[in-house]
Formats: structure tokens, C-alpha cells, sequence
């Protein structure tokens, strides 16, 4: 049954890409009904274009083309409005880091210090409530107008979107840590600097992480909305760039190395995960 | 008589319900356990056994009323009383080796990683759990984790073992063979231990004296029964001893119907002074440290009210 089942997956999987891909290419192909248009249109458009006889959408070949030659030249740099694909991730990816591990260093032991205490807990959820279910991007107009600087601003619209499942899901991880464990320590006489490190820490670890695994999700989510309003450089600069430029295929890309990329990043912390996860 | 190890005098603790009114759980306990005693506690569910533990333990606060462990007053937990857990309470993020390590270390923080390492082998030896060190808690057996519960309490070398019902959530066979182990150990060890129990047999099989508790709430002492028979008793042949049947009826006849009306049946009763009764032995026998085993081929004589 396994044995058949880790073939059969992946079978199916191709044959609904190949699907996938033959429904695009029917819908793109050229159309045979010959139009007239009028000259000075053909001339300005093309005449390809004009007479539809090409989709304006791009066919797969057309895509795959592109894909190739960004794959050969992925970082070249030709000027602010021209740069390779790989340059234009590496400084999304660079924000969101930077954004990400700043909320980190926030949210972890803020985080515990709400936990360990229910007084505090209670007093700070309100606030923790109303601010959650803010959209990142509305947080920008007063970062720019604050921080002066978009660089900064963006950077400051992911640690606002990845400090909030962080600093729940470790509050709530310290807060739900074992009574039993505590009195383990309390009974050995370990001090409160090692419950933290020895008991607590360990104990809410795979609720971290799962409140990480989250944030970085929601950074890579916000990071393309934040670069298209930001602009300069990343890759959601990229797309509203060739969005500008009419260019498909170059959105196409884009859309796909976004989708690659927090898969990634999703996986890098799964793996992580696995490795502070315990089981009972 | 030698000192007593830990001394109770006069606790009581209250609880304050959802609806404000003040619930006496039990009040006015009085007892002691000497340096090498193995002491059972027996009562029903609600007569706050586990309360008195986590008391002992530090855990817990009284209400009312003291305890001494030596001279001094317990007001917090301490490496001189270690815990059994009723759920054993082992760290599941850490091996078998990792939990005892880590008791290890905060009593002897002064200790090297290889003085540590070998100070626990000892204790997972001492347990039967030579060769699981490197297992974590959820690779374990539900007795096996309860050894390692008792590995890393007595890795600590304490004064004083605290068992809330250790075996209670183990099977029946399971929990013979770690009774044995216990018995087993205090016997090398002369381990103090007090431990909370409902199981009438286990008591019999450990402890030296038993502590009986009235019904709660407002549970009291109602009387010490001390174990007459030979510290030498094993499971095998504790049954065939004649205490043993006088021993158990008077705890069954106890738990079963004179927990439930104790205040009324007994008009000059002192909390201070709760009796210390001995139904193994026949009226005016006295008691005697070591009970000779009875000669064999003589008839059992069971006391069946």
C-alpha cells in the first residue's frame, strides 16, 4: 500500500501539472480567423498583435523561454529599473530576515515574560488584541511619515506583521507549560534563571516555533505589498516593475520564484520545528 | 527512640469555593516519621492526601499549624524531601539519562559532566534500567518511567522520600514487581520514605507504620496502625503471615465503615496524640522490633468481623 502509494502521488501530481500546462497552451494558441485591423493600429502594436493572430497572454513556451533566461542570468544589474530576478529576491529576502529576526529578538522574550506572569498576560491582551488584527500595510503610511525612509519602513512593516504570532504563541507556550515540570524544578531547588533555560524554554519550544513558522509565512506574504508600494528594489518592486513594462512573462517569474521561495522558508522552519518537537 | 525526622504538628488547610464559602479539607493533624521509617498515609479520595504531601514536599501551604523536618521549618520546597510524581512528571524533551542528570546537577552544581554521568548510571542500575539511559520518557513503558521517577528522586540522596501514590496508574503486575523494588531498595538504602497510598495491600507490603484519615472534609488522624510483621515480609509470603489478616481487616473494616462516623465512636480521642493501635498482635502481646516468623504447620488465624 506505501509502496504504492509514494508512486502513485507523484504521478498524479505530474499529470496535473501536464494538465495544467496543455489547458494553458489551448487557451493561448493562436487564433486562425483572420481580422482586419486598421493599418496605423497594426503599426503601433505590431502586427502579430493586431491581427490576433498571437494570444497577448504568454503561451508555456513562451514562459518556459523566460524562465531559461532568467535561470542563465539571474544577477545582473543594469541600472535602478533593470535588475535580475536573483538580485531582486536576495533583497526581499534580506528585509524580511532582517524584519523577521528584530521581531524575534522582541516577540521570544517578551513573549515569555507575558507568559510567566498572568497578571501581566491579562493586562497586555487587550492591546495585543486590538493591534493583531492590523493590516501590516496600514502601519506604513506612519512608518514613512515617522521613519522617513522606506527602506526602513519596510523593514519595520514586517517586524509590525511577524511580532504578533510570535509573542502569542510563546506567551501562550510559557503560560501552558506543565505545573508538574515546575514542580520538578521547584522540588530540586533550581533557580529561576534555569527553570527558564532547563524547563520552560524546552517545554514551550515547539509553540515558538510554531508561532515562527507562522511570522515568517506572513513576512514573505506582506514583503511583495510592502516593495510595490516602497519601490527601489524586491522582487514585489520587480512585479509592479514589469507590471509597468506590460511584460507577462517576467510577472509570471516573479509569481512563481515568490511561491518558491516561501516555500522554502516554510520548510527551513518546519525543519526546525522537528528538531525542539517532543513527544509524550 | 531516635528524633523524629519530620514532625507535624496541628495542620489544617482551607479552601475558599467558587461561592465564597470556606471548605476545612483537614485540621488539626498531628504526626511524625523517624529517620529510617517507611510511612503510609491511607484515606479516601477528598480526605486531601495529596494536599499533605505537597505540604511535606514544601509544594503547598498550610492553613494552619507547622511542620519541622529536624529542627527547622519547612517553608519551601527542598533537595532534602524529593518527590515521587503520581504521573511521574519526567521530562519528555530529555532521555532517561538527561532527567536524572538534571536533578543531579542542581544538587551538586559543582559536579563535572563525567562525576554526574557516573553518579546516575549508579541510580539507573540501582532501578533495573541499565541500558535504557539514552531512551526518552515516551520510549518508556508506563513502570519503566516510574522507575526513572524514583532513579531521580533518589539520585539526590535525600532525607526524605515523598511518594503520591507512585504505582497507582500502573497495572497490577507492573506494580507488584516495582513494589518489591521498593522494598527492595529502602532495605539497602534505610531510606526514610512517607508515601500516600489507597491500596490497603501496598501499605501492608511497605510501610511500618500506617496512617489512617477519617473522611474528608474536616479529615482527621484517626488512628497509627503499626506493622507488627518482619521487615523481611516479600509478596510471596506476606499473606501466609498471621498478622496479615488482622492487619488488613482492621484497615478494611476502617476504610469501608468507621472512616465515614470516626468522631462519634471514639469520645476521648486527642488529635495530638492519635492511638497507635497494633491489630496484628493478640490483646497484651507487646510489640516486638523484629516479630519472629510463625513456626510452620501452625493454623492461620484470620479475624473476620
Amino acid at each position: 500500500m506505501n509502496r504504492l502509494l509514494s508512486w502513485r502521488a507523484p504521478l498524479l501530481s505530474l499529470i496535473i501539472f501536464a494538465m495544467g500546462i496543455g489547458i494553458w497552451h489551448a487557451l493561448t494558441l493562436p487564433k486562425t480567423s483572420v481580422q482586419t485591423v486598421d493599418s496605423e493600429y497594426a503599426a503601433l502594436v505590431g502586427k502579430a498583435a493586431a491581427t490576433g493572430q498571437k494570444s497577448t497572454f504568454p503561451t508555456p513556451a513562451d514562459f518556459g523561454k523566460k524562465i531559461w533566461q532568467h535561470l542563465n542570468e539571474p544577477f545582473y544589474d543594469r541600472g535602478p529599473n533593470d535588475k535580475g530576478i536573483g538580485i531582486q529576491l536576495g533583497y526581499s529576502i534580506g528585509r524580511v530576515l532582517i524584519g523577521y529576526l528584530l521581531a524575534a529578538l522582541v516577540a521570544v522574550p517578551l513573549g515569555f515574560l507575558i507568559g510567566m506572569s498572568p497578571t501581566v498576560y491579562r493586562a497586555l491582551d487587550p492591546f495585543i488584541q486590538v493591534l493583531k488584527p492590523i493590516s501590516p500595510l496600514a502601519w506604513m503610511p506612519l512608518a514613512l511619515f515617522t521613519l522617513k525612509d522606506s527602506a526602513v519602513s519596510a523593514i519595520f512593516v514586517i517586524f509590525i506583521c511577524s511580532v504578533w504570532p510570535m509573542l502569542i504563541n510563546t506567551a501562550f507556550g510559557v503560560a501552558s507549560v506543565r505545573r508538574e515540570w515546575l514542580n520538578v524544578a521547584r522540588t530540586l531547588e533550581v533557580g529561576s534563571m534555569r527553570t527558564a533555560f532547563r524547563v520552560i524554554l524546552p517545554a514551550a519550544a515547539p509553540t515558538i516555533m510554531t508561532g515562527m513558522r507562522i511570522s515568517i509565512s506572513i513576512a514573505w506574504l506582506v514583503i511583495v505589498a510592502a516593495e510595490m508600494l516602497v519601490g527601489g528594489t524586491g522582487i514585489g518592486y520587480f512585479v509592479w516593475n514589469e507590471w509597468n513594462n506590460l511584460s507577462i512573462t517576467n510577472i509570471l517569474t516573479a509569481i512563481l520564484a515568490i511561491g518558491l521561495v516561501g516555500m522554502l522558508l516554510d520548510l527551513m522552519m518546519a525543519k526546525l520545528t522537528k528538531l525542539v518537537t517532543f513527544t509524550e | 527512640m531516635s528524633k523524629p525526622l519530620i514532625r507535624i504538628e496541628g495542620i489544617s488547610k482551607q479552601f475558599t469555593g467558587r461561592d465564597g464559602a470556606v471548605t476545612t479539607v483537614f485540621e488539626d493533624l498531628h504526626f511524625s516519621v523517624n529517620p529510617g521509617e517507611f510511612v503510609c498515609l491511607i484515606g479516601h479520595s477528598g480526605c486531601g492526601k495529596t494536599t499533605i504531601l505537597n505540604v511535606l514536599s514544601g509544594l503547598d501551604q498550610t492553613s494552619s499549624g507547622y511542620v519541622f523536618v529536624g529542627d527547622r521549618e519547612v517553608n519551601g520546597p527542598s533537595l532534602d524531601r524529593a518527590v515521587i510524581f503520581q504521573s511521574h512528571a519526567l521530562m519528555p524533551w530529555l532521555t532517561v539519562m538527561g532527567n536524572i542528570a538534571f536533578a543531579v546537577s542542581s544538587r551538586w552544581p559543582e559536579w563535572n559532566k563525567e562525576k554526574i554521568r557516573a553518579h546516575c548510571q549508579q541510580y539507573i542500575d540501582l532501578v533495573n534500567l541499565t541500558g535504557s539511559e539514552k531512551k526518552r520518557p515516551s520510549e518508556l513503558s508506563g513502570g519503566m518511567k516510574q522507575r526513572v521517577g524514583i532513579a531521580r528522586a533518589l539520585s539526590i540522596q535525600p532525607k526524605m522520600l515523598l511518594m503520591d501514590e507512585p504505582f497507582s496508574a500502573l497495572d497490577a503486575l507492573t506494580r507488584g514487581v516495582l513494589q518489591e523494588e521498593v522494598l527492595r531498595i529502602c532495605a539497602e538504602t534505610r531510606q526514610t520514605v512517607f508515601m500516600i497510598t489507597h491500596d490497603v495491600d501496598e501499605a501492608i507490603l511497605l510501610a511500618d507504620k500506617i496512617v489512617l484519615m477519617t473522611n474528608g472534609p474536616h479529615a482527621k488522624i484517626a488512628e497509627i496502625v503499626v506493622n507488627t510483621m518482619p521487615r523481611s515480609r516479600t509478596r510471596h509470603d506476606l499473606h501466609k503471615h498471621p498478622h496479615y489478616y488482622r492487619i488488613r481487616n482492621h484497615l478494611i473494616d476502617f476504610l469501608v465503615d468507621r472512616s465515614k462516623a470516626f468522631a462519634s465512636d471514639s469520645p476521648d480521642y486527642d488529635p495530638r496524640h492519635p492511638p497507635l493501635v497494633t491489630p496484628g498482635l493478640d490483646p497484651g502481646e507487646v510489640v516486638a522490633a523484629e516479630t519472629p516468623k510463625p513456626p510452620p504447620g501452625k493454623p492461620l488465624v484470620a479475624v473476620v468481623k
